[in-house]
């Protein structure tokens, strides 16, 4: 399995088990429906780019960094579509950070790099 | 008529004993060792102008020199020529390596990982001769040598008949030396590993050196190529086929191979439940 796989896949599953957690919360368990598939989306997307990262640098330390930042960008932009008055930043963006990390960490561990190719 | 002092006679007696290479483009320089089978001698190739060592073997076992000669592997000393000497010794010529012996160079208390490293090269030779039909028959520190770069030769290939050196010598070859097969090496192997392993050696690593010298061939490893591999388990942090684990001790090397992510999944758990909390505040 490539990186880019591995990041979709792994995204995809941190993102919706993230998203799960909403139902901790019983003021948004209304919208469990838009807010699983939101935050699936969101792993995906960080996972792709995560994989994408982790073929062009192999490091789990840069990998770890790269995707707690994407995950911190991407949980920012999905708390400040909320309603006015209604942004979660930090109930978003805390876990999105650390769900970041752990999707860089698991491109660069996992999946076979890009392949090299001959000048 | 002076009488010889046995300076003297001892002079006359290495002299008579040094191997006549008059024939050859070789100029004999000193002894430097001394093998179960042979003499090994630092000599001088005039033709091309450089280092090489030259070992005389106690009879007339060309076969030893052919059996090397097909061994092109970076762990085995090439062979540059065989021959004949006027008196029936066999001799071969082969590249001159400058390094330390194994039991020498653990002087220097090297890292374990550096300590695998030798064991596991010099197995790779093991396991590339055995795929030839090969085997050393003759493991112990002293013919293992690590070079100025760090490279990894096995020395003094044996043939058959060869006794071998306890403690390295497996049992059935002290029983009969001429029947012997790869398991032999692998007892050998085995043997080098505990010798290199410091006292403070994971139990794994003891495991498969005690699997690998087990007294009955059967219940050693099938040949060079498993005890690599149960090596190789264990640097990638995975259980050893030699040393079956309690649950307790496979979650705990679990959690070691893995700390890096118990680590980011336990921080996820704690903003999770640090969230939660400060919801209820």
């Amino acid at each position: 399995m490539n990186k880019l796989l591995v990041g979709l896949l792994f995204g995809a599953i941190l993102g919706a088990a993230d998203g799960a957690t909403a139902w901790f919360y019983p003021e948004v368990r209304t919208m469990m429906q838009s807010i699983l598939i939101g935050s699936t989306v969101k792993g995906m997307v960080v996972g792709v780019l995560c994989g994408w990262f982790a073929r062009k640098v192999n490091s789990i330390t840069w990998g770890i960094v790269a995707g707690a930042a994407l995950g911190l960008l991407f949980a920012f932009l999905v708390a400040a579509m909320g309603e006015p008055g209604q942004h979660h930043y930090l109930e978003i963006m805390f876990p999105g950070f650390v769900v970041g990390a752990i999707i860089g960490f698991l491109t660069q561990r996992l999946g076979e790099p890009a392949a090299r190719q001959n000048a | 008529m002076i009488p010889l002092g046995d300076a003297a006679l001892d002079h006359l007696r290495a002299v008579v004993d040094l191997p006549d290479l008059a024939a050859t483009r070789y100029d004999l320089e000193a002894e430097i060792g001394r093998g179960g089978i042979g003499v090994v001698y630092a000599a001088r190739d005039r033709q091309l102008g450089r280092p090489v060592a030259i070992k005389v073997l106690d009879a007339a076992l060309a076969e030893e020199a052919r059996v090397i000669a097909n061994l092109e592997h970076p762990a085995i000393v090439p062979v540059y020529e065989a021959g004949e000497l006027p008196d029936g010794r066999a001799w071969y010529a082969m590249k001159l390596v400058a390094g330390t012996r194994l039991d020498r160079y653990l002087d220097g208390h090297p890292s374990l990982n550096e300590r695998l490293r030798i064991i596991r090269m010099a197995g790779e030779a093991l396991a590339f001769a055995h795929t030839r039909g090969a085997i050393h028959r003759d493991l112990k520190p002293q013919n293992i040598m690590v070079g100025s770069f760090g490279e990894v030769y096995v020395m003094d290939w044996g043939v058959a008949g060869v006794a071998g050196t306890p403690p390295y010598r497996a049992p059935e070859q002290a029983a009969a030396a001429a029947l012997v097969d790869h398991r032999a090496d692998v007892y050998g192997l085995g043997a080098l590993l505990r010798f290199v392993l410091p006292a403070t050696a994971p139990r794994a690593l003891r495991a498969i050196a005690e699997k690998a010298t087990s007294a009955e061939p059967a219940d050693r490893y099938d040949g060079v190529p498993a005890l690599l591999l149960d090596l190789e388990r264990f640097l990638d942090g995975l259980a050893v086929e030699a040393c079956p684990e309690s649950p307790a001790e496979r979650a705990w090397r679990f959690a070691r191979r893995n700390q890096v992510l118990l680590l980011l999944l336990a921080a996820y758990l704690a903003v999770r439940v640090v969230l939660f909390l400060l919801r209820k505040i």
